[in-house]
């Protein structure tokens, strides 16, 4: 039988504020344990929450994204449970009534674009973390992490395949750094994933037992695990078993997920609104004021590069992976006809990116600034170096020489497009090489050639090679 | 210095007649002496109390003491005191040291004003007789045998005893007004959001409102100008200007509207405490006001109401007194969930655990609708009642409780006689109402009876002018407990 899997994701991205959701702590990451944990994150008796409004305006701002509506009233509710690195003993969540509801994002599986709904968007706070290791068979609670501000983003039940849900994964990775809610570090925990996963007989429109698989963090455990999850769902049911609702863990040292608790042994979280906090009202201006400073989105920013610098879809779609590379793009192309943004499009995606590779560094740090890099292919363009030169010119400029024009002047590397030089050293080549222009002349083209790589070295590569191939021809037949 | 306000000790302290350390000496000595017969006090630090009154003279001494600079004033253990125990009287918060202020006692420590000590409360403020206090019960000035009402039995009880001039007490669903009311003392609950909640002990966050208990309602309006006033650490608190609650004490009520709910005088009240009541609407009727009957007709669902929503945030509420980062913990566990039932087993008294177990119970899956969400739709019927009587009246009045002081351990074993003890107090919680009690009698035992005012949204000075005005008239309020 033909199988079809079915995902839905639970994405928590964590919220670019510089202090928590509920409270004045900061929230940086990796600050000696405890350390970054006030009062109320510790909850002591008879302190209160108080919610941060950047915290909803990066949620807002994530609404408009994806073009969701935004609640103009929502409501903080208490999940109620007991764990020790939950200081309240609740989580404050949202629960029936999200700050975003519905929307969607457009993404790309191979060449196939396909668009996944979006079911809500709401805010919540991270709890504590839970060590057990060092103790002497105790644990400790490092509550730096309680309260730090978490956008929960869930999916309609529409991807089919562990690359699909990759595809998804992605994009919203890229959309929540594009638009500066969200880190996007997924090493230090920023950006984590839930997946939904069940399966169901290819041309069935019912939906199959499901099992969550919690916490993944990084792309590569996303596929790993949604691939085994779906495998042994299918295994089970073509033994003749059932699936049983739970939620489970993925181990990526042995890449499988296990059973960490069935829905029987679920909680109760008897949720209900916080008495503490107000329902959140997010009034027409608010949202009208994050609209008119949102920065142009990624699918909006590609098609103007495609219109306005007349750059290919590919490398339109690559200068727009990240913020900072489409920024840079532009710094170094602004004001530039569509054949010198062409070149300043390849000299980013091809030399640059593997420059930066190498380096380990971001677009943001580069050696080489935007308009250091314009200056490059605008002599390029302008006949000045040739593309050869250009690279060594680049190195230079990388290595901290200077400008283009700096290193050209310091290093003589000016082109040689005037005519009556050019002719001299050809006329110095042929009388240097008189078997070689007699090869020429019996028709062996690969003289030439070499009368060419001849005459580039005797101007240590500076001439320009156009009119040393113009005037070579021209000497050799006279 | 016993039987001064705290308008006459502050003009006192300001005219140096005495000196706020002598103030302060005079009333530690008394809840010293009289700490065993009532228990009013959880903790009492000496050294601390005499070190803030002698700063306040020197503030006083340099001209810069404000209208309370040096008066020193008792404070119900659930505030949060910096460097003070703050045990909310349970067990489980026996070794808590506050290390920070609650909004009302930064305001009071601002104000100048010196602290006494710490009340003895109901568990958590869960109670009506303050029988459910760690610290052992509170007993009533007036008669020992009987309780001082709860849950703010020990800010009652020294203010009734004359152990300090005024107190901090919360009320959550009659705890201010229904032990002022057996203690024969003032008590004030303002408009929900008028007091910070920041640094309060949560019960049951809807519901609780700090406020002041004092002898007279010019003492109440001269505290609730120091303890009221916004504090963006509690989004509930109400942004607002400040306000004199003294500027209307002196206004004449000739033409004022009383509302008398008919319900509020139905059978089941104490015949002693109605006719007090009686009385007392006589002598406004005396003073130039108009009576009007009113009615409340879901005032009868306000207990049964009350006891699903306070329970179902008490039960969130106290979740995080769970051993792990300060507060009691049980001695000997066999591994995290046993810590968890160990602790909170021998650490909360049994009608804590009583309302934790009904809360969970409203909340959970299945129930919640039929108890949770019935009960808030009954809560804002509850409201509107009141909204539709405010058009025909003033200001709202009736008995606090419908009986006065009982005897100690006469209702401990029937939680459902407890809770009907506050049968008249609790629609104004869910209402979010300034309510009020004041003395206006004694029942045939010489045990005081207490006048309800209810106001209306922000009317505090008005109810506060109402009762200075029967103060005027009346001497309820200065009669003395025997043996004091």
């Amino acid at each position: 039988m033909n199988w079809e899997i079915v995902i839905g994701l639970e994405t928590h991205a964590q919220l670019s504020t510089s202090s928590k959701i509920f409270s004045g702590a900061a929230t940086a990451f990796g600050a000696a344990p405890n350390t970054q944990a006030c009062a109320v994150d510790i909850a002591l008796p008879g302190v209160l929450p108080v919610l941060n409004r950047g915290a909803v305006e990066r949620a807002i701002r994530f609404g408009l994204a994806v073009g969701a509506r935004i609640n103009p009233v929502s409501v903080f509710a208490r999940k109620n449970y007991f764990y020790p690195d939950l200081p309240k003993g609740y989580q404050i969540s949202q629960y029936e009534l999200p700050v975003v509801e519905g929307g969607s994002l457009a993404i790309v599986v191979g060449d196939a674009p396909k668009t996944v709904r979006l079911t809500r968007a709401h805010l919540e706070e991270d709890a504590g973390k839970s060590l057990h290791e060092d103790f002497h068979g105790m644990s400790g609670i490092d509550l730096n992490r309680a309260g730090t501000p978490l956008l929960e983003i869930v999916t309609e039940p529409d991807m089919r395949s562990a690359a699909e849900a990759v595809a998804y994964a992605r994009t919203l990775h890229a959309l929540v750094t594009w638009i500066g809610i969200c880190d996007g570090n997924m090493q230090e925990g920023s950006f984590r994933c839930d997946a939904n996963v069940s399966v169901r007989p290819a041309g069935s429109d019912r939906l199959g037992t499901r099992c969550e698989i919690k916490n993944l963090n990084s792309f590569r455990f996303l596929e790993r695990a949604i691939e085994f999850e779906a495998r042994r769902q299918i295994e089970i049911i073509e033994d003749g078993g059932t699936i049983r609702q739970e939620t489970r863990l993925y181990d990526p040292d042995r890449d499988e997920t296990r059973s960490m608790r069935s829905k029987e042994e679920a909680h109760d979280y008897r949720y209900f609104p916080d008495p503490d906090l107000l329902p959140l009202a997010v009034s027409d201006e608010w949202i009208a004021r994050v609209r008119g400073e949102m920065p142009e989105l990624p699918q909006a920013k590609r098609e103007r590069f495609v219109a306005q610098y007349a750059l290919t879809p590919y490398d339109a779609t690559a200068l727009t992976a990240s913020r900072e590379t489409a920024d840079y793009f532009e710094a170094a192309a602004g004001g530039a006809d569509p054949r010198v943004a062409k070149q300043v499009a390849n000299w980013i995606t091809v030399n640059l990116t593997a420059r930066l590779n190498e380096a380990g560094i971001d677009i943001s740090a580069s050696r080489i600034a935007p308009g250091q890099l314009r200056g490059l292919v605008d002599r390029i363009a302008d006949g000045t170096i040739s593309g050869k030169i250009a690279k060594d010119v680049f190195d230079a400029i990388w290595a901290g020489e200077g400008s283009a024009d700096e290193v050209i002047e310091k290093r003589g590397l000016r082109q040689v497009s005037d005519a009556g030089a050019i002719e001299k050293i050809v006329d110095e080549v042929i009388a240097a090489n008189a078997q070689q222009v007699a090869d020429y002349r019996a028709g062996k083209e690969k003289a030439f050639n070499s009368l060419v790589g001849q005459v580039m070295k005797a101007s240590k590569g500076r001439a320009n090679p156009q009119q040393v191939n113009e005037i070579l021809r021209r000497r050799l037949v006279s | 210095m016993l039987n001064l306000t705290v308008k006459q000790l502050a003009a006192g302290l300001a005219a140096r007649q005495f000196s706020s350390a002598e103030l302060t000496s005079f009333f530690l000595s008394r809840i010293k002496a009289m700490q065993p017969a009532l228990n009013a006090f959880i903790t009492v630090d000496e050294e601390a109390s005499l070190a803030a009154a002698r700063e306040a003279d020197r503030r006083l001494a340099g001209g810069q003491g404000g209208p309370l600079t040096g008066v020193p004033i008792a404070h119900k253990d659930i505030f949060c005191t910096r460097g003070w125990l703050t045990t909310c009287g349970s067990k489980i918060l026996s070794n808590f040291v506050a290390p920070y202020d609650a909004h009302v006692i930064e305001r009071f420590r601002d104000a100048g004003t010196v602290i006494l000590g710490k009340t003895n409360m109901d568990e958590f403020a869960m109670g009506s007789s303050n029988e459910t206090s760690f610290y052992g019960p509170v007993r009533n000035p007036w008669n020992r045998e009987t309780v001082p009402g709860g849950s703010s039995g020990g800010s009652a009880a020294a203010v009734a005893a004359r152990l300090a001039p005024a107190a901090t007490a919360t009320d959550t669903g009659g705890s201010i007004r229904q032990p002022a009311a057996l203690t024969g003392i003032c008590g004030l609950k303002p408009t929900y959001g008028l007091v910070s909640r920041y640094g309060m002990i949560a019960f049951a966050s809807s519901l609780d409102q700090g406020g002041p208990m004092a002898r007279t309602a010019e003492d109440l309006a001269l505290l609730l100008g120091a303890m009221a006033g916004f504090d963006a650490r509690d989004s509930t608190s109400l942004e607002r200007p400040a306000e004199d609650y003294t500027r209307e004490l002196a206004r004449p009520l000739a033409g004022l509207r009383i509302g008398l709910p008919k319900e509020f005088f139905a059978a089941g009240t104490d015949p002693d405490v109605a006719r007090a009541v009686d009385a007392a609407i006589a002598e406004y009727r005396r003073l130039g006001c108009e009576t009007v009957e009113v009615s409340l007709p879901n005032m009868k669902l306000s207990v049964p109401v009350y006891y699903v929503l306070a329970p179902a945030e008490a039960s969130s509420n106290l979740a995080r007194f769970d051993g792990v980062r300060y507060g009691w913990r049980a001695p000997e566990y066999a591994d995290l969930a046993d810590m968890y039932a160990k602790t909170r087993a021998q650490g909360f008294g049994a009608e804590v655990k009583r309302r934790i177990l009904i809360g969970t119970y409203v909340l959970s899956h299945g129930y919640y609708d039929a108890y949770y969400i019935k009960a808030q739709r009954l809560r804002r019927l509850i409201a509107q009642d009141f909204v539709a009587a405010f058009r025909k009246c003033d200001v709202i009045m009736g008995p606090t409780s419908p009986s006065t002081a009982f005897r100690i351990g006469e209702k401990a074993a029937d939680p459902v006689q407890m809770y009907l003890s506050d049968i008249f107090t609790i629609a104004v919680n869910l209402a979010g109402l300034p309510g009020m009690s004041i003395p206006c009698g004694f029942d045939g035992s010489g045990l005081p009876v207490g006048l309800q005012l209810i106001g209306n949204y922000f009317s505090e000075a008005r109810m506060l002018n109402v009762a200075h005005q029967y103060q005027q008239a009346t001497d309820w309020h200065a009669r003395v407990p025997p043996g004091i």
